[in-house]
């Protein structure tokens, strides 16, 4: 809702012709945002063979799948488009980049380009996003990765503790579960895909199913799905940015206790 | 309160046409188009604008307030004081007369969407958890913003290309009824336009009875479509149950 | 297509150009009755049309909250249609034609079953059935709803039901005369598209009038601008009769401030739900009015105790009653009122959930209309139906609440199928060209016209005189004035003028709607004089008491020589069977449910 205006400026004169709502200033956020993650992405992925200092992981590099086959070269390779494809493919993201790059729209109700014929989702590339559900399922395997990278974060070569790095990599592998599981993909599979959870006959009659307990709990997640989007894309560039700090000794890792 | 707004109301048709400004004294809790009947009765006669109930029940008063897509009848005055308020016809439709706009390509599309077929006829046995997802489609009133802020249909004119997020959200009330034996996937990807869609949400964010019409029903329906044709392990599945099960009931129903 | 469209002022009048359909049936508007009628009535091969004022789906139907009352019995197992019966005859003082309730509390079940066949949702009971509300008057929870916005779930099921049907719909033409062949039968109507002003003639060999009420005739209403009366005025000047039309509901809880949503509904569904009435000292005042029933009493009474608290001085600032729901959990609030909330919030800026809120009585719907056969919705006129508001029988002295949606439903389908075997049984009717031409000098001259009257004023004055001297509480005095008042409106509005062109000008409807309302206006008002007593929505001070013998007959009016005539007629006696009803003081569920409870009672 449009704020009134402050007194002396409505007394200053007539009505004031139209506000000019700042339409272009989201857009332009999100998509400066994303281009510089994509541009420190492809510096990390393709400058880099290393992701590892002591314990930790990048999670640009975990599993390090390129390391158990011997790639010398390029070795977050083989794992780092999963969590790229599924985060390009993820209906959250869709709407950013559509409205940030592509300007389709690049805010509502606001006039955008027409040159071009507009396909939407109908065409290569962007018909592919219909696969979302396959890159999710990679993405729940390296997951589980990164949760085995945050457990052996706490435990330093004297054993047990807690540094910055450690609670980095766990408020990350937070954001990704809650990004993962809150994914509109996930969500159909569990129960939305139904159209009656409780319609089985005999003694089960009306009853809820786990399946809609479950639909339900993930329906919930779903609407900060947004959130999560955000800040597990945070997370993630905070958390590589610190290991790759520590790799160039640029910092030094601060411990707790 | 003695208080005057200014309101700057487009006139005119398909030939062309202007905004024109009108002074009316703006009374406690006034909504805008109690100042448009104000006009009306006071200064332009002829000033059409469509409305019914005057109470957001109907969805007949559609128009661009400031350009944001909103119900004349539930957009209060007050929130603009100190502003010249712009009213404009919806966008997205093809002008007829000053704030009224042809709707009726909504209609033809409507006519084409496979209707609802049940199971048996009722009374049927549904649990309110399981009727829950779709009664918030039923919240419709089709006043037809969402289909005006859909860039697909209002800055690509693919009107018939797409449906429009509203007759989404129709199918979805039919497709994930209970009792609904209908398999409208390649209806959706082939006529309604359901790919069209890139998922950009503007029509949540005009919905005037906050129908999460996106993620409710578009998404879902996304997803359904891709069941069919982008998941080759489902459709291996599919293949193996139906060669296993021949007395499969069948999923779609003539009516 | 006319070669004149956008041409404004008098034209020759060239029969050849108007454009000119033909049909079978053809049903005036798309609200639920009409609807349902077009449904019926396209069951065969026969060419059906659906022509309305507004759009597909935004008639005054959308408007109904509460639910619709079907003896289903999924909550009470007691209840069942005799019940149902009782309780309409008993509210309606016993002037409603019984044959017509019958039929009515028989087939509403089936009418909202087969509505969920076709798509509509209701909420549930936890077995998975249809869930029904408690609701003023009615022995037993007997609405079937969904939220508070079940008028919605109506009109959006038909409507998809019928766009599915070989059914042509014309939106926004208005219809302004109906033409009859030589011999008085149904010829067709004759009408314009609002979008261009461009004339269209329907030859018909049937025509079914659903086109509502015409609560626009008072200042502070819960109507929408349709309901002007439009088919009650058009039947009327044919020849068509008229009854009971005094008898105008106000519902007793309408919005009250700020000024700008004045009258505009709010359900019984909050009473129904829980909420309780109370005056300025704080007093449940329904208590002193109707101890058994409380705020569930039916709606004159209701309306009438709020009347009479304000004017005891114990009225809310803006003179009505304080109506709370606060008491209940928030949650169930906005499950069940999700469009009262909503509505308060974004026009009131009141919370419900939070606080009590301002409600004063809101005129809402006509008991009388048209004077129609129970059985087919005939009217005297051939070939012409009518069902819904614009029908007269059901409902008597005053409506129960939630009877509307199910009057639409039954009788709508009724009045379809009765058109369609009439329809099936005659040949096209010949149009009589005068009749045509008559109608287009007519409905042409307020462009030709300086300097007259502005159809806005014109309405606005009209719901002054009607609110001041036939609303709520009338007097022989009042009616009188309100008469002679109405008569020098009459003469004025006989020189209204618009200005502009034909193209989508609402001054130039507005004068149409006009002419309806006076001539309603008119009835309304020497029904009520007619009727010396007070029974149920007819309150006269100056005949305070319900006569026994004023219970025996309706007013009929019919339009001779430009002149209203109103006459009696006996109302039909019950036979015997559904006498035996109403012998004891009990609905018939009520005494079977106390049976069955003493027996249980015994038993263990």
């Amino acid at each position: 809702m449009a704020q009134p205006l402050p007194r002396e400026t409505r007394n200053a004169g007539p009505a004031r012709r139209q506000r000019a709502p700042r339409l272009w200033l989201e857009p332009t956020v999100t998509a400066v945002v994303f281009g510089l993650f994509v541009l420190y992405s492809l510096w990390e992925v393709f400058f880099h063979n290393n992701g590892v200092y002591g314990n930790y992981v990048s999670p640009f590099f975990s599993p390090q799948v390129g390391r158990w086959f011997g790639m010398k070269s390029f070795i977050a390779f083989p794992v780092v488009w999963i969590p790229f494809l599924f985060r390009g493919t993820c209906y959250y993201y869709r709407k950013e980049y559509n409205r940030a790059w592509f300007w389709h729209p690049s805010a509502c109700a606001s006039p955008e380009p027409t040159g071009r014929r507009y396909t939407g989702e109908s065409r290569f590339p962007f018909s592919w996003t219909n696969l979302h559900r396959y890159f999710w399922y990679l993405a729940v395997i390296v997951l589980i990765f990164l949760w085995k990278d945050t457990v052996q974060a706490f435990f330093f070569t004297h054993g047990f503790a807690v540094h910055l790095g450690s609670l980095l990599m766990l408020v990350n592998a937070i954001f990704l579960t809650l990004y993962t599981f809150s994914c509109h993909a996930f969500r159909h599979l569990v129960g939305g895909g139904k159209d009656c959870n409780s319609c089985a006959f005999g003694p089960n009659a009306g009853k809820a199913t786990t399946s809609y307990t479950l639909w339900t709990k993930v329906s919930r997640w779903n609407q900060r799905h947004g959130s999560w989007a955000w800040a597990s894309l945070f997370s993630v560039w905070v958390v590589d940015l610190y290991v790759r700090l520590l790799i160039m000794g640029v910092i030094h890792d601060v411990r707790f206790f | 309160m003695s208080e005057e707004m200014v309101l700057s109301v487009f006139r005119g048709d398909q030939t062309g046409g202007r905004e024109e400004e009108f002074h009316v004294p703006l009374e406690t809790g006034m909504v805008v188009l109690d100042a448009l009947h104000y006009i009306q009765a006071e200064h332009a006669p002829d000033l059409a604008v469509r409305w019914n109930c005057k109470a957001a029940h109907c969805g007949s008063c559609s128009a661009e307030i400031n350009g944001r897509p909103k119900l004349l009848c539930k957009t209060r005055l007050d929130q603009y004081e100190g502003q010249v308020v712009h009213v404009r016809p919806m966008h997205a439709f093809p002008l007829i007369k000053d704030l009224v706009t042809d709707v009726s390509s909504n209609y033809r599309a409507a006519k084409q969407i496979p209707a609802f077929s049940p199971r048996t006829p009722a009374p049927f046995t549904m649990y309110q958890r399981d009727v829950d997802r779709v009664q918030e489609f039923h919240q419709c009133i089709e006043c037809f913003l969402c289909q005006d802020t859909c860039h697909v249909l209002r800055d690509h004119n693919a009107r018939d290309r797409y449906f429009g997020p509203r007759m989404m959200a129709k199918i979805a009330e039919w497709e994930m009824h209970p009792m609904d034996t209908q398999d409208r996937r390649e209806f959706l990807k082939d006529v309604a336009g359901l790919p069209m869609c890139n998922v950009t949400r503007c029509c949540v964010e005009v919905c005037p009875e906050h129908i999460v019409i996106t993620d409710n029903a578009i998404i879902p329906l996304k997803e359904r479509v891709a069941d069919l044709y982008w998941d080759p392990i489902r459709a291996i599945f599919r293949r193996f149950q139906r060669s296993s099960t021949s007395s499969q009931p069948s999923s779609t129903v003539t009516s | 297509m006319s070669e004149n469209r956008q041409s404004s002022g008098l034209s020759p009048v060239n029969l050849d150009t108007i454009e000119t359909h033909d049909y079978d049936v053809v049903v005036v508007g798309a609200g639920g009755a009409g609807l349902r009628a077009a449904i019926a009535a396209s069951e065969g091969t026969a060419r059906v049309a659906v022509i309305s004022k507004s759009l597909l789906g935004k008639a005054h139907t959308v408007m109904a909250e509460g639910g619709v009352a079907a003896s289903l019995g999924n909550v009470d197992s007691d209840d069942s249609w005799d019940t149902h019966f009782y309780d309409t005859m008993k509210s309606g003082h016993f002037i409603n034609q019984y044959r017509t309730a019958e039929i009515f509390a028989k087939e509403v079940p089936d009418r909202v079953l087969e509505l969920e066949t076709w798509g509509a949702v209701f909420d549930r009971t936890p077995a998975g059935k249809i869930m029904q509300r408690p609701f003023g008057a009615h022995s037993f929870r007997r609405l079937a709803h969904i939220g508070d916005r079940t008028g919605k779930e109506l009109i959006r099921t038909l409507q998809y039901k019928v766009i599915h049907q070989n059914v042509d719909i014309f939106q926004e033409v208005t219809t302004t005369r109906l033409l009859t062949d030589e011999e008085g039968r149904i010829a067709g109507l004759f009408g314009y598209y609002r979008e261009d002003g461009h004339f269209v003639v329907f030859r018909a060999k049937a025509i079914v009038l659903a086109t509502g009420g015409f609560g626009k005739a008072y200042k502070v209403t819960s109507n929408s601008w349709e309901s002007t009366g439009d088919g009650a005025a058009l039947a009327f000047r044919i020849g068509a009769e008229l009854m009971d039309i005094e008898m105008v509901q106000f519902h007793p809880t309408g919005m009250v401030w700020p000024p700008g949503v004045r009258g505009l509904l709010v359900t019984e569904g909050v009473r129904g739900e829980g909420g309780l009435l109370y005056n300025s000292k704080h007093e449940r005042f329904m208590l002193r009015y109707d101890p058994v029933q409380q705020e569930l009493s039916s709606r004159d009474v209701v309306a009438r105790s709020i009347f009479k608290e304000n004017q005891a001085e114990r009225g809310t600032p803006h003179g009505g009653a304080w109506l709370d729901i606060s008491h209940l959990p928030a949650t169930m609030v906005k499950a069940k009122l999700p469009g009262m909330y909503e509505q308060f919030l974004s026009l009131a800026d009141v919370d419900i959930t939070r606080e009590a809120f301002e409600v004063a009585p809101t005129t809402h719907y006509v008991m009388g209309g048209i004077r129609v056969d129970p059985e087919t919705e005939a009217t005297n006129v051939p070939g012409l139906y009518a069902a819904g508001e614009v029908a007269c029988g059901l409902h008597g002295a005053n409506r129960l609440g939630g009877n509307s949606l199910g009057d639409i439903l039954v009788f709508g389908r009724r009045a379809g199928m009765a058109a369609l075997a009439y329809a099936q049984s005659v040949d096209y009717p010949t149009l009589i060209p005068a009749q045509i031409e008559e109608e287009v000098r007519r409905v042409l001259a307020p462009f030709s016209r300086q300097d007259g009257e502005r159809p806005y004023h014109m309405m606005s004055e009209l719901q002054e005189i009607m609110t001041t001297y036939a609303g709520i509480v009338r007097s022989g005095e009042s009616l009188a004035a309100g008469l002679e008042h109405l008569e020098l409106l009459r003469l004025r509005a006989e020189r209204m003028a618009v200005q502009g062109s034909r193209a989508y000008n609402p001054g130039w409807h507005t004068v149409f709607d006009v002419e309806s309302l006076i001539l309603l206006g008119e009835a309304v008002i020497r029904g009520a004089l007619a009727r010396k007593e007070s029974r149920g929505a007819q309150w006269r001070t100056d005949y305070p008491e319900e006569l026994p013998e004023m219970g025996k007959v309706n007013f009929v009016q019919t339009w001779a020589d430009g002149h209203v005539v109103v006459r009696e007629e006996p109302v039909e006696p019950m036979p015997e069977h559904l006498a035996k009803l109403f012998e004891s003081d009990q609905a018939p569920g009520v005494v079977r449910q106390a049976a069955r409870k003493a027996n249980q009672g015994g038993g263990s």
